[in-house]
Parts: structure tokens; C-alpha cells; sequence
């Protein structure tokens, strides 16, 4: 098995070497800073670009093509575009919360991506309440939402912030669910412990029922809390031409877009640390030459592997599936998900308790 | 080494809690207010952190900055008031203002002064998970079963009234 931590060790060696403990300390915070940042916008720009080739294969078009070979410098073009955009103020409106909502948004996203465990040893945020420091880092975007949604000084800006974060709110119920089921399989809130009990078999295959109930609800709920369709009431286009950042330009809209996107590679991160191994390989017990050559393939490509599985299934959804009525979403949360995962979370303990696991 | 790092982010914490607290109370705009209110929580829970008490500072974000902030900003938006400046006040609001402030501030300098603080090393650990629910769990000596249980049974009743109030009729 590969370790990362030998990499990370010997940077924090060096360091160590050449100058005083202290300025180490921060030279390695400042790396980590400027490391996490890139890594954010790099996954991003790869995502604006997966969305659009999905999206078109799924309509039976072939999305951009003209700029670069297969239309691979679109988003590069694109995110320039965005960067060179004039920010607009607003008349009658509080600047100040107008301009501080999408940084709120994006520090929520930043920290909860900050969570999430590339490869052994190659994490940022290792504590041992982590899936609880994850919901709490998750739970204060919707502040920024609402607060740009009423800084716009606009009803239809107003409307999507409202349903917005009615839906966030209602949604993290049952993601807090799932990974309350999954917590107790584990018997631990430490993400890196999380992962590394499931060299032996993944929890989706541990938990067996209870697992996969999980998984799907984690899932649909996940889908619910990124605004994005069918749950994409916020920033229904047809009515309230874009919700909550409407009247956003340049970069400061840039940073609802590219939050977005980020949001939904952390719910899927986040699903395939819980239920599909993170990093870990796939073995199957009994064919050990196999479960050898799968040791060679490094622990990120496994991660990223199931990550990206997972995005592909939500765009799926995001593209197969009709928007919901609005009074649907909360029907949906409040009489069916949430019901069904908190007898999900009885059976799971009983399953735990009676040793019912593998 | 370490001490002075520690001091310096704690002047950080501590600088910021206190501009954000006086914008809180000073600000004429009542969204202001419970932003700039956000950015105290924010540096709690900071120093939470740097005292290694990750569950109190993961519990002061979710539930606060999370929750409490959330549902003042609603509550802000659901009665409409947000973009209203509080300009005039009488003048024996300022003088009750004041008593009170410098009354809190007298009680406060008097327990910091009669205090007598346990100095010691932190473990950069944290307490364990385990701990933390057994000890709220449990049915021993200073364990907090009971008072788990009445707090839910408090929340239950604030639910029970809410919904009653919106129900219709």
C-alpha cells in the first residue's frame, strides 16, 4: 500500500532543516493554503468541463468543440471571461452583505472540501469529531445564500434565497442521518479511521441493507442540498430567472458557480469515503493475485475514480429527471426521507448490536 | 516557541470577537447586526479549536453559525423589517443601556479578578468521541443523562408550540 505521508513527512523534514520551527510552521500552513485552493479550482474547472460533455451526450450532442482539441480550453476561455467581467453594484442595496455573501458561501465549500481524504495520509483536516466538523463546516453556506438573495434588493432574488434555504436546511436532516447510520457501523467520527476500516470490504458491502438505504437517501439528499436539478427550485430559470444570484456579475458570481460545482464533487467525495472505501482498492476475498495487481493502483486514483463514478450518477440525475414542484420537496423530505432514515439508523444499530455485519 | 503562536492567534481571535461584537451593537441595520454577530461565533468556536476542543468548536458552528444566525436572519426576513435603520432612540434607552453594560462589565472584571484559573498543558488529542457520549450518556457521577433528557423534552415542547402557532385551523 502506498502511504502519502512519506511525501509529507519529508517536505515537513526539510523545512524543518533550513529555517526556525516557527516560520516551518507557517510555511507549511501557507503551503497547504495555496495547495487546497489549487486543487479546489483545478477540480472545478474539470467539472464545468465533465458537466458540459455529459450533459450534451445525454441530448445527443457533442458540447464544445471549437476552442482546443474537443473543446478542452473552453473553460479556461470562459473562467478569463469571467475574471475580466466588471462587477456590478446595486442601487439601494447593502453592499457590504452584498459583497461578503459569496465569500461565505465559498468558505463554507473550502472548508468542507478541506475534509476530504485523497489518499493515506493526504488530508487536510483530520479531527477525531470529522464527520461532525463536515456538517458544521457544510451548514453555513445557506447563510450566504440567503444574504445575497436579500442584498440584491430584488423579489425574485428574495424567492430563491427563501426556497433555498428552506431546502438546505431541511435536506442536511437526512444527510446528518446517513452519516449517523454510517457512524455507527463505524463506531468512530474520524474520517481517516472511517477509511481505513474499510481495507477489508467497503461499508456499502459491510452494512449490507441498512447501507445501501443509506447510500440512496445520502444520494437524493446530497442532490437536494447542491440546488441542483431536479431539487433546482433556488434558481429556477423559467420563474426567477436566476434565484439567489441574479444580479451577481463577474467573479462574485464566479463564486456561486464555481461553489456550486464544488458542492457537488464534496457530496460525492463525501459518499465514496462513506460507503465506497475512499481510497481504498476493491479486493474480493479469494483471488488474491487480483487483489495484488489492485494494490498497485495508487489510493488518489481510487478515490478520484469513485468520486467521479459518483458525480457522472448525479449528472445523470440532473439531466434525466424534471424539476419538482415546490411544495414536492419539502413532501418529500419531510414525509418520506426522513421517516425512512430514521428507521434506517434503528436497523442499522440493531444490525451493529446482534453483530448482523461482515 | 509555540507559546508565542499561540498568543498571536489568540490576539487574532480576540481582536476580531471584539470589533465584531462593538459592529454588532453599534450597527443601525438589523442584518448587520446578526452578520457582524456570525463573525463573534465564528472566532468562539476559533478559539475552541486552538484549545483543541474540536467537538465544542464543530457544536458552536453547527449549532450557532449554523442554526441560531440562520434562523435570526429568517425570522429578520419574515417580518420584513431588515433594511430598516434604527436612528432614534430615547434618552432613557441610552441611559438603561449604559447601567446595564457597565454593570455586566463590573460583574465580569470582578469573576476574571476572584478566579483563581487552572494552568496547564492541553493534549493536542482533544477528548475522544467515546468520552464525550459516555459521559453525556451515562447514569454516574457527573454524567449528563438527565439533563440530555430534559433538554430533549424542552425541545419537544418548543416544537410542539410551533407548530401549534403556525397550524391552521
Amino acid at each position: 500500500m502506498y502511504n502519502f505521508e512519506i511525501i509529507t513527512s519529508a517536505i515537513d523534514h526539510f523545512l524543518h532543516s533550513v529555517m526556525p520551527a516557527q516560520l516551518a510552521v507557517i510555511t507549511e500552513c501557507v503551503l497547504i493554503a495555496v495547495c487546497t485552493l489549487v486543487a479546489y479550482v483545478a477540480f472545478a474547472i474539470v467539472m464545468i468541463f465533465m458537466e458540459r460533455k455529459v450533459c450534451a451526450a445525454f441530448q445527443c450532442r457533442l458540447g464544445p468543440t471549437r476552442v482546443g482539441f474537443w473543446g478542452l480550453l473552453q473553460v479556461f476561455a470562459d473562467v478569463f471571461k469571467m475574471l475580466i467581467k466588471e462587477i456590478i453594484s446595486i442601487n439601494n442595496s447593502d453592499s457590504l452583505l452584498y459583497r461578503l455573501a459569496p465569500y461565505l458561501v465559498v468558505l463554507s465549500s473550502i472548508l468542507t472540501f478541506s475534509c476530504l481524504p485523497f489518499d493515506k495520509g493526504l488530508q487536510v483536516l483530520d479531527f477525531n469529531v470529522g464527520v461532525f466538523f463536515l456538517m458544521a463546516a457544510s451548514s453555513f453556506g445557506v447563510l450566504g445564500i440567503l444574504l445575497a438573495g436579500w442584498s440584491s434588493n430584488n423579489k425574485f432574488s428574495m424567492i430563491g434565497a427563501m426556497r433555498s434555504g428552506a431546502q438546505m436546511i431541511s435536506y442536511e436532516l437526512s444527510i446528518g442521518l446517513c452519516m449517523l447510520t454510517m457512524v455507527v457501523l463505524s463506531g468512530t467520527m474520524q474520517i481517516s479511521e472511517i477509511v481505513e476500516q474499510q481495507v477489508d470490504g467497503w461499508f456499502i458491502f459491510k452494512g449490507h441493507l441498512p447501507a445501501v438505504v443509506a447510500f440512496i437517501i445520502y444520494l437524493i439528499a446530497g442532490n437536494a442540498e447542491t440546488n441542483r436539478a431536479p431539487f433546482d427550485l433556488p434558481e429556477a430559470e423559467s420563474e426567477l430567472t436566476a434565484g439567489y444570484h441574479t444580479e451577481y456579475s463577474g467573479m462574485h458570481f464566479g463564486f456561486f458557480y464555481v461553489a456550486e460545482f464544488m458542492n457537488l464533487f464534496i457530496v460525492a467525495g463525501i459518499a465514496s469515503t462513506l460507503f465506497l472505501g475512499g481510497w481504498t482498492p476493491l479486493y474480493i476475498k479469494g483471488f488474491d493475485s487480483f487483489n495484488a495487481i489492485m494494490d498497485y493502483i495508487p489510493g488518489i486514483v481510487w478515490f478520484l475514480g469513485k468520486t467521479f463514478f459518483l458525480i457522472w450518477v448525479l449528472m445523470w440525475f440532473r439531466w434525466t429527471f424534471p424539476r419538482l414542484r415546490v411544495d414536492h420537496v419539502p413532501t418529500l423530505e419531510w414525509k418520506y426521507m426522513v421517516p425512512i432514515g430514521l428507521v434506517n439508523l434503528l436497523i442499522m444499530t440493531i444490525c451493529v448490536v446482534m453483530n448482523w455485519i461482515f | 516557541m509555540e507559546e508565542t503562536t499561540n498568543i498571536i492567534i489568540f490576539g487574532i481571535l480576540s481582536l476580531l470577537m471584539v470589533a465584531a461584537a462593538v459592529a454588532a451593537v453599534i450597527s443601525s441595520k438589523i442584518m448587520r447586526a446578526a452578520t457582524y454577530l456570525l463573525f463573534v461565533l465564528f472566532g468562539t468556536a476559533g478559539i475552541y479549536f486552538s484549545l483543541f476542543y474540536t467537538f465544542l468548536g464543530a457544536a458552536q458552528i453547527t449549532v450557532y453559525a449554523g442554526g441560531i444566525v440562520v434562523l435570526f436572519v429568517f425570522a429578520i426576513l419574515l417580518i420584513g423589517k431588515g433594511s430598516v435603520d434604527i436612528t432614534h432612540t430615547s434618552k432613557l434607552r441610552y441611559l438603561a443601556g449604559l447601567a446595564t453594560s457597565a454593570a455586566g462589565l463590573s460583574l465580569t472584571i470582578y469573576l476574571i479578578r476572584s478566579t483563581s484559573f487552572v494552568t496547564g498543558k492541553f493534549s493536542s488529542a482533544g477528548v475522544s468521541m467515546e468520552k464525550l457520549g459516555n459521559t453525556i450518556m451515562g447514569t454516574d457521577k457527573y454524567n449528563f443523562v438527565l439533563t440530555f433528557e430534559v433538554l430533549s423534552i424542552l425541545l419537544l415542547a418548543c416544537m410542539v408550540g410551533a407548530i401549534l402557532i403556525a397550524r391552521k385551523k
